[in-house]
């Protein structure tokens, strides 16, 4: 399957506070991952942990560091319009989408501007027909937007226009920065429904970043774990989910409320009481609550070990480990 | 059960919005008769812009313009007697609040002073709603209090933005339980938290509700936050409640289409099949559809649906729904 996009040893770094006082944060820290063509891959992980910042490197919102994001296979084209050859193929939406749209224009402007900018159509005319065709695949159509304004559309629905409003560009990679998060539960799935059909009738990758992680289940084909700036644990959303190994996505995928009275959380939770300490932590940043922590994880954050289609960095799958835990288990036995 | 803490009859509060001459009347809470018991925990559930927010303030019995109180009332039970929140003087009403009922509030950064200590706004409040302690008691009664809700006391020598979201959050809800209120509501008190983090404030809001023994109210639009904390839950749907039942009876036999949407409709671990969400959209509450105002969404959608609003049906003991598939109005009691 051909790459899409992907992510070369990326790695970000903001600086906070005076000159004195300042700290080095490491927003993102050598972040490699790839996404396949017609996939939905999901960059899942509490705020925080950089899962915005990779969404703005690979939009050219802010620049890398380090690394490099490759887009199509294309590396470092520079020649052309750096914002155009972007745009074109990879396009976003954003978490409120009642910032999205200024309240004082009619939400079809923007599409006509779209139209305009990337020379999509010739006529008007054309570009209704463009336009209605794209609000189709999101279930609206160009009647239903055509001279009204954002306050007389919900949440789920402006949602819906953003996303018809991207595929104007017909783009290979969507981007969608936590989409459901301001909408209810109750038509969450519609958006979610929406990008599997954007995958399965058009072949779009979507990139979506959410901290919700069942419907990160339920939609996800690839699914990538952050936990401050670090990718500790990727591979098959349904296996990530379902069978967890890394101590933090454990807590994670045990600490999401599930809609069933019969099961309900069983122990108490710690939780950390600031986040700037564990960007400082050498090591593995979860050592302070991880409760299988051992003396190497405080030394250097753990590579990663493969396990089967999943690669977790965690010291407790390390080769060496598992040879030892045979061997002790071996000498009681 | 024994009497109800609290309880509203036929309660109906309404906008009133006068736009450039163009009036309008938003009906969030229409014809809401509850009871809510000691030491339970009850739950809200429905979507933004059903009039749950405004429930709670009508409970909460802050009503101001534009808001007004139409008909019906809400009784709080004082000291064994039930008293008529409306009649109340502002001085009494002033009383009742933080002592006998309080309020978690949404957003934590907006509620703490954001350039004073921590202490100092536990100090202000103890002030104004215990009076006559010294600065030395009033700290250590906060201390105090902290340590009974298991939080660390140091947060008190902090300003809020040295702690993180879900600490502040906290706070917040122990400063609400501070003078022990027998009723506490919480308006979507973990929207907008991180998983863990909202994990850990549910935590704290149902481990101050076993140790006081007291009434929580909570909205929130997440099932599976009721799911794992509610008791009982009401539904609401365009400023009714539609629904109503112990947490296990309704996850596990909703009747009404709309909770068996709002139920249906969330992705479980484990099944990744196609599930549909609600169609169509809410109705503004300015202009709600006649008769059942969930009609125009519902694929049982009946004659007698577009006409007439159903009344409760008792489907067991504790579990009622208003719905005309299950009789409307066969028991003609207006529960």
């Amino acid at each position: 399957m051909p790459k899409v996009l992907e992510f070369e040893n990326v790695s970000k770094v903001f600086h906070q506070g005076g000159l004195l006082s300042q700290t080095r944060i490491l927003a993102n820290d050598q972040v490699t991952f790839h996404v396949n063509k017609g996939e939905i891959f999901v960059l899942a992980g509490e705020s925080g942990c950089g899962k915005t910042t990779a969404a703005k490197i690979i939009l050219g919102f802010e620049d890398a560091t380090e690394g490099q994001v490759i887009h199509n296979e294309k590396r470092g084209v520079k020649e052309r319009n750096r914002e155009v050859w972007l745009t074109e193929g990879v396009q976003a939406i954003f978490q409120d989408p009642f910032a999205t749209f200024n309240p004082l224009r009619v939400v079809d402007r923007y599409f006509f501007e779209t139209v305009k900018n990337y020379k999509l159509a010739k006529t008007r005319a054309d570009a209704i027909t463009l336009i209605d065709e794209k609000l189709q695949a999101v279930g609206l159509t160009y009647k239903d937007i055509a001279t009204k304004y954002p306050s007389e559309f919900s949440g789920g629905q402006l949602q819906r226009i953003s996303i018809a409003r991207a595929l104007l560009t017909d783009p290979v990679v969507l981007i969608a920065d936590e989409p459901v998060s301001m909408v209810d539960a109750s038509l969450r799935m519609s958006i979610v429904n929406l990008f599997r059909k954007l995958r399965d009738d058009f072949g779009v990758s979507v990139i979506y970043i959410t901290h919700d992680l069942a419907t990160a289940y339920y939609v996800g084909d690839q699914i990538a774990i952050m936990f401050r700036g670090n990718i500790i644990e990727r591979g098959p959303a349904s296996e990530v989910l379902m069978n967890p190994l890394h101590p933090y996505t454990k807590l994670l995928r045990e600490s999401i409320p599930e809609a069933d009275p019969d099961r309900k959380w069983k122990s108490d939770v710690k939780l950390s009481d600031a986040e700037s300490e564990d960007f400082q932590r050498k090591g593995c940043k979860f050592a302070g609550r991880c409760p299988f922590v051992m003396d190497v994880c405080r030394t250097a954050m753990p590579p990663e070990y493969e396990r089967g289609e999943v690669g977790v960095r965690c010291y407790l799958y390390a080769e060496e480990r598992t040879d030892a835990e045979a061997v002790t288990e071996q000498t009681k036995a | 059960m024994g009497e109800p803490i609290l309880r509203t009859e036929k309660l109906k509060a309404f906008y009133h919005l006068d736009v450039q001459g163009d009036k309008k009347i938003v009906k969030a809470v229409n014809d809401v008769s509850l009871s809510i018991y000691p030491n339970e925990v009850y739950g809200i559930a429905g979507e933004s812009g059903c009039g749950k927010s405004t429930l709670l303030r009508a409970l909460y019995n802050s009503i101001e313009p534009p808001l007004r109180l139409v008909d019906g009332a809400v009784y709080f039970r004082v000291d064994g007697k039930e008293i008529d929140v409306a009649k109340l003087d502002p001085e009494q009403r002033r009383r009742l609040r933080w002592e006998f009922i309080s309020y978690v509030p949404q957003g934590s950064m907006s509620v703490l002073n954001p350039v004073v200590k921590l202490k100092k706004t536990y100090r202000d409040f103890l002030e104004s709603h215990v009076g006559g302690k010294t600065k030395d008691d009033a700290f250590a009664m906060a201390k105090e209090h902290l340590k009974e809700v298991g939080l660390p006391d140091d947060v008190l020598e902090s300003y809020p933005h040295q702690l993180s979201g879900g600490m502040r959050q906290r706070v917040t809800i122990a400063l609400s339980a501070i003078l022990h209120p027998q009723i506490m509501i919480a308006d979507e008190p973990t929207t907008a938290l991180d998983v863990v983090v909202q994990r850990g404030v549910v935590q704290l809001l149902r481990s101050i509700q076993a140790k006081f023994q007291n009434t929580i109210i909570m909205v929130t639009h997440d099932m599976g936050v009721h799911a794992n904390v509610a008791d009982r839950m009401g539904i609401m749907y365009a400023g009714h409640i539609v629904e109503e039942a112990p947490t296990d009876d309704l996850f596990k036999r909703p009747q009404h289409p709309y909770t068996q949407y709002l139920i249906n409709s969330l992705p479980q671990f484990g099944d990744r099949s196609k599930r549909d969400s609600v169609p169509g959209a809410p109705p503004e509450l300015s202009n709600v559809p006649e008769g059942c105002p969930f009609h125009p969404r519902c694929p049982h959608a009946m004659d007698v649906c577009r006409a007439k609003y159903p009344q409760f049906t008792q489907v067991n003991e504790n579990h009622r729904a208003a719905c005309w598939l299950l009789g409307g109005d066969t028991n003609a009691e207006s529960a």
